[in-house]
């Protein structure tokens, strides 16, 4: 394994987790998307480096995913939809910054002597890709449970799935990756839209389509 | 005799070269505030004028009040010799690695921060303890940071560390990356520089460095401000020699120190610029920023684990 | 040969003992007994300096006392010899110390007669060689200095803190007759020789560990087992204190050493993250209580607890590095914490001295009523700076040389194999490196709340310098810090024989180094120079301060001060000790104390003052000790009810007992 391409698979991978901490400390909700944004892109970048590296072109189809959908439009989506329903900005915290982080490193350190312990054996390259995976999941988790706020708690829960989709395309030659991304958009896709339908319904206590619309035209 | 040709060079190097730093450094800020600024040579005028005045002490400053400069400068001119600058060869580089380095920074702020309790006003104390608190969060910080750095070079000596970084064995380590954001946060903190402390300013709520040294005069505040060049020009010099070491090993002295020149310009302006572009933080986010300087040293030294080689 | 020597040392001090009991009243009895222990500590100094340096193998005694078939067995080995010296240099200096300080006492006769006992405990717990003295010696220790710190019995918290001590003292020793029954096993072998070839499985081994952790640790003042330290050691007299805090606690560690790293063997690797991470929490905490004090010997007494912890951390290191067979890192990582113990005996030691010197010029420990004392106790202000800088680890002095060591251990943890240690290791790094910069905050404020400003009482306005004895034990601490800083090379050969005889081997010779800088492993990985440093420093400043009164002006008049142009006078606007430590308190103690402020404001128009109020919970004995008493006066108070039973019942009790006697002999015949 030439050091440079191990390398640079390392670089972006460690950045993921770097920005994984980045999101921990945000305190407001449109900084956060744009950090989420970040996320996913240097996913993005990551993935792609992994299909060159390993020769698996269908790799480039979870680059695309994750660059296009992840990185563009939601952050994007999600932008409008807090600007048109009001949604409150602020991120409260349930313990102070700084236990935060200093919780997220130990979830690290953790994550980094369970899999370098378990996976001795194995590949440099996929220990190392596992090992950091694991602890953009669980920063990533410890992002949903420490935030109050239903957007960052959505935001935790599609930057774990990111970790996932790391650790899948990390272990040379698994089967069905890019359909598990494709999977996975979709049911990031259906937990938005279900949390905004639900806001919607708490807002104006209705879904219906047409009530809204009269709503709508009402306030022009 | 070469190794202390250039310990000695490098003694009166950085004594001299200090002042100019900071007064290029104004230079770019006001250039880039579009106003024309001060003379880059203006700190020595400075300085020269301090040197000529009286001294007013207050009625009741200690014999502490009086030794602390000179103490103060001592200690840091010491670490600035001992920070490779045109050549790694000085005469006694083995005396200090980087922790006794870092660790006479401490005396330095030890006794500068006794200096500002000594008079007993209430401005001594808020730079003493608002020091304080940022000191214990950036020694922690710059600790973690050797810690990376002796990992890759597996030696804390600045001059190994060079070596190293020059051969082609480091390679491009997500690591590094990181302790030099860390390093470069640690050294605008320590260095009263915004977004942590305004060098420039004399109001209660921005003050730290400022406050401490506020009932010094004549003389003495010549050789405290002398000395705090020396700090940055120290730091300046640390994350060259660390991080862009090209021109220090093995080329002969002209060539180094054209490259120190270069390097030191270089940082300066950075410097300006980045002080131009952020305004200065509260008081009570700074042990954020610094925090965040921890973490990613921890997170390098984490991250290094992963790594190869190790 | 040493050992007879020291144990001669030690009759003449339980002698002088004697002769405290019975003339205690008498003015002419403090000179005799301080006299007497200053004379036999000085011997038994350099009996164990010639232990330690001279080439002599370990001497042995046995002393036909205790039980009979046992005997009392003594023996001077390296790492006794080393200890008998950090015991014998305080005791010695407070000796000497109190032959000043000791006019100040109002009850010398409750001081008098256990002070010399008190050092003979400490020596004979060192002298020790087989599992019955020790604990002897051990509760003899503790006993003799349970009565020093009920000298001034008639303030309230003293006996408080008295009976805090008792209790933990005799858990203490539980803790360590179970580590030692365990190690003595079925045969009952309870000499040390015996213990040492006797092999421990890895069951018994954890346990003794665990016992001896609990029972040295809770005397070492380790977390959570800390909590009678910071109440017990500022209420004895402040020379009794400086032992208490730098010699007694030592021992402790020498009883933690002895049965760990000596007469167990080599630990798991397991364990050294279990005393790692006690060290790291214990180092941290104890800086961030220390931080929050405003009484300047609680303040010392705390930060001995994060010392104790940088010690810890030290001696896991050397664990950890065993039980991997590094043992050249090994050597560098005990030398580390060896050298910490010498260390911390100088400066705290010093410093303690200095709060006495204080307390007896003032009458005051509370750093709020005083300040500007470099004006009136110049001598004593720069002792006690000399100790603040050595404790705050800067160099050129001689914390820092320690701190320096065990940095460098912590840079060899990368090579252990087990992903547990290389993870937490750094970890602990940085704890210990934020201990640091605090515990130097600490001293910052403690420094300068007493000693600079301006008096914020009568009484500190009126102090005046304290004698001569007083004054020649803190300037000899004082050198010895310095001595130790810039002749670092020297401690660390003469620590040598200690290490090898621990871990098999020791770090290279220093003394061969050229300049007497010290390497720890190698020229190209790391070297420190502490006489050159000073010898630049002392230099550029010199050089500086020529420069400029020759070529610069000279000039200086004094005036009031500047004060950004509006000055006040009043003591009162300058920082207090509460006031110093607030941004670190906003920063840490939010989440280590439960730091709450609450600002009262009377309305405008009302001319009421504003007052500020500062909450700070003690966790530690909030989860762990106020539920432990709780339970345990329940129980007590369950119990109770068999105090008051009429004849009947109790006899009635008795023959339950019988009864219950006879049927387990029926069942098991």
């Amino acid at each position: 394994m030439d050091g440079l391409d191990f390398d640079i698979a390392h670089l972006f991978a460690g950045s993921l987790v770097l920005v994984s901490f980045m999101m921990l400390y945000q305190d407001r909700l449109y900084a956060l998307l744009n950090v989420f944004a970040l996320h996913s892109i240097v996913l993005a970048f990551s993935v792609g480096w992994q299909a060159h590296i390993q020769d698996a072109p269908q790799l480039y189809i979870t680059t695309a995913i994750a660059f296009v959908f992840k990185g563009i439009v939601i952050p994007v989506a999600l932008h409008r939809i807090i600007q048109r329903l009001g949604i409150h900005r602020e991120i409260e915290t349930v313990i102070g910054i700084g236990p935060t982080m200093v919780l997220g490193i130990g979830f690290v350190a953790l994550s980094l002597a369970v899999m370098l312990r378990v996976t001795a054996e194995a590949d440099r390259l996929a220990r190392e890709d596992v090992a950091l995976a694991l602890s953009v999941v669980l920063l990533g988790l410890l992002m949903m449970v420490t935030r109050r706020n239903a957007v960052s708690q959505v935001v935790g829960f599609m930057s774990t799935e990111n970790g996932l989709i790391l650790a899948a395309t990390g272990a040379k030659g698994m089967p069905f990756v890019v359909e598990m991304s494709v999977a996975f958009s979709v049911l990031v896709a259906f937990v938005v839209i279900g949390i905004f339908l639900f806001r919607i319904r708490e807002r104006f206590d209705t879904v219906d389509a047409q009530a809204l619309d009269r709503f709508r035209r009402t306030q022009e | 005799m070469h190794d202390l040709a250039v310990q000695g060079g490098q003694l009166l190097l950085v004594l001299l070269m200090a002042p100019l730093l900071t007064g290029f450094v104004r230079k770019v800020k006001a250039r880039l505030l579009q106003r024309q600024g001060a003379s880059i040579i203006q700190p020595y005028r400075d300085l020269a004028r301090l040197l000529q005045k009286d001294v007013v002490l207050a009625d009741n400053a200690s014999w502490l009040f009086r030794l602390a400069p000179y103490l103060i400068f001592a200690a840091t001119w010491v670490a600035a010799s001992l920070v490779p600058t045109f050549a790694t060869s000085l005469l006694f580089n083995w005396t200090a690695d980087l922790i006794a380095i870092a660790a006479l920074l401490g005396s330095v702020r030890f006794f500068l921060a006794l200096a500002g309790l000594d008079v007993g006003t209430s401005f001594g104390g808020i730079g003493s303890s608002r020091e304080m608190m940022i000191a214990s969060l950036a020694e922690p910080a710059i600790l973690m940071i050797v810690f990376t750095l002796a990992l890759v070079a597996k030696s804390t000596q600045l001059s190994t560390i060079s070596e190293v970084m020059l051969s082609a064995h480091v390679g491009l380590r997500i690591s590094l990356g990181l302790v030099l954001v860390g390093l470069i946060i640690v050294a605008i903190a320590e260095n009263a520089r915004i977004p942590v402390d305004n060098p420039a300013t004399h109001l209660e709520l921005t003050m730290v460095h400022e406050a401490m040294i506020l009932e010094y005069s004549g003389r003495h505040l010549a050789v405290i401000e002398l000395a705090a060049s020396l700090k940055l020009l120290l730091y300046v010099s640390l994350i060259a020699c660390i991080f862009v070491p090209w021109g220090l090993v093995g080329a002969e002295a002209g060539l180094g120190s054209a490259a120190y020149v270069v390097k030191l310009a270089v940082g300066g302006a950075m410097l300006a610029l980045f002080e131009t572009l952020t305004a200065k933080m509260r008081v009570f986010r700074v042990p954020v920023f610094l925090g965040a300087a921890l973490m990613l040293g921890l997170l390098g030294t984490l991250l290094l684990f992963v790594s190869r080689g190790l | 040969m040493s050992a007879t020597l020291i144990l001669w040392c030690v009759g003449v001090l339980l002698a002088a003992a004697a002769i405290g009991t019975a003339t205690a009243r008498l003015a002419a009895a403090r000179p005799i007994v301080y006299g007497t222990s200053l004379v036999a500590s000085v011997v038994a100094l350099a009996g164990a300096l010639d232990g330690l340096l001279g080439a002599a193998p370990p001497s042995g005694a046995t002393l036909p006392l205790g039980l009979p078939w046992l005997g009392a067995h003594f023996r001077v080995d390296p790492l006794a010899a080393f200890f008998l010296i950090v015991v014998n240099l305080g005791s010695a200096a407070a000796s000497l110390y109190a032959l000043g300080y000791g006019r100040h006492e109002p009850a010398p006769h409750r001081v008098l007669p256990f002070f010399p006992a008190f050092l003979a405990g400490m020596n004979l717990v060192v002298l020790a060689d087989d599992a019955f003295t020790f604990l002897l010696s051990w509760e003899f220790m503790s006993l003799s200095s349970w009565a020093l710190v009920m000298a001034h019995h008639r303030v309230r918290e003293n006996v408080r803190a008295a009976y805090v001590y008792l209790i933990m003292a005799s858990f203490g020793t539980l803790c360590l007759l179970l580590a030692f029954a365990l190690l003595a096993g079925v045969d009952g072998a309870y000499g040390f020789e015996a213990m040492r070839t006797h092999q421990a499985g890895p069951t018994i081994a954890a346990l003794v560990l665990t016992f001896a952790l609990l029972g040295a640790g809770s005397k070492a003042g380790l977390v959570p087992l800390h909590v009678w330290l910071p109440l017990a050691h500022p209420a004895a007299p402040s020379h009794v204190s400086a032992l208490m805090s730098g010699v007694m606690t030592k021992v402790a560690v020498y009883g933690f050493i002895r049965i760990v790293l000596d007469l167990l063997g080599t630990p798991e690797w397991g364990w050294s993250m279990v005393v790692l991470a006690l060290g790291g929490i214990t180092s941290v905490l104890g800086v961030l209580y220390a931080l929050m004090q405003h009484d300047l010997k609680r303040l010392l007494a705390y930060h001995t607890v994060e010392n104790i912890g940088i010690i810890f951390i030290g001696l896991g290191l050397a664990m950890a590095f065993q039980a991997n067979q590094v043992t050249w890192a090994a050597a560098l990582a005990l030398t580390a914490a060896l050298f910490h113990v010498f260390n911390h005996s100088l400066f705290k030691s010093l410093l303690f001295f200095g709060s006495g010197a204080v307390l007896t010029a003032t009458g005051e420990r509370d750093m709020e009523h005083l300040g500007g004392l470099i004006h009136r106790m110049p001598l004593t202000a720069f002792t006690f700076l000399v100790g603040c800088v050595a404790i705050s680890a800067l160099p050129p002095l001689n914390g820092f040389v320690s701190e320096w060591l065990t940095f460098q251990a912590i840079l060899q943890s990368p090579d252990l194999p087990q992903w547990g240690l290389k993870i937490l290791i750094p970890g602990v790094g940085a704890l210990l490196a934020l201990s640091a910069a605090l515990a130097a905050a600490c001293f910052v404020k403690a420094f300068g709340v007493t000693f600079l400003g301006r008096p914020r009482s009568p009484a500190a306005a009126n102090a005046r310098e304290v004698d001569r004895f007083s004054l020649v034990t803190m300037f000899a601490f004082a050198a010895l810090c310095l001595l130790a800083g810039i002749l670092p090379g020297l401690v660390i050969d003469g620590l040598a024989p200690v290490v090898r005889g621990l871990v098999g081997d020791r770090m290279p010779v220093q003394l061969a180094v050229p300049w007497l800088s010290i390497v720890p492993i190698a020229e190209a990985r790391s070297s420190y120079n502490g006489l050159l440093i000073f010898l630049f420093i002392s230099f550029s400043a010199s050089l500086a301060v020529y420069a400029i009164h020759r070529f610069a002006s000279r000039a200086l008049r004094r005036a009031p001060p500047w004060d950004c142009g509006f000055p006040d006078a009043r003591p009162i606007t300058q920082y207090t000790a509460g006031s110093f430590a607030q941004p670190i308190r906003r920063v840490f103690g939010t989440t280590v104390f439960l730091a709450r402020e609450h600002v009262e404001m009377a309305p405008p128009g009302d001319r009421r003052p504003a007052r500020l109020t500062v909450e700070l919970r003690d966790l530690v004995w909030e989860t762990i000790y106020a539920p432990v008493a709780g339970t345990v006066d329940a129980i007590a108070g369950r119990l109770n009810i068999l105090q008051f039973q009429t004849i009947r019942r109790y006899l009635s009790l008795v023959v339950a007992a019988l009864i219950v006697l006879l049927l387990v002999l029926a069942i098991w015949l």
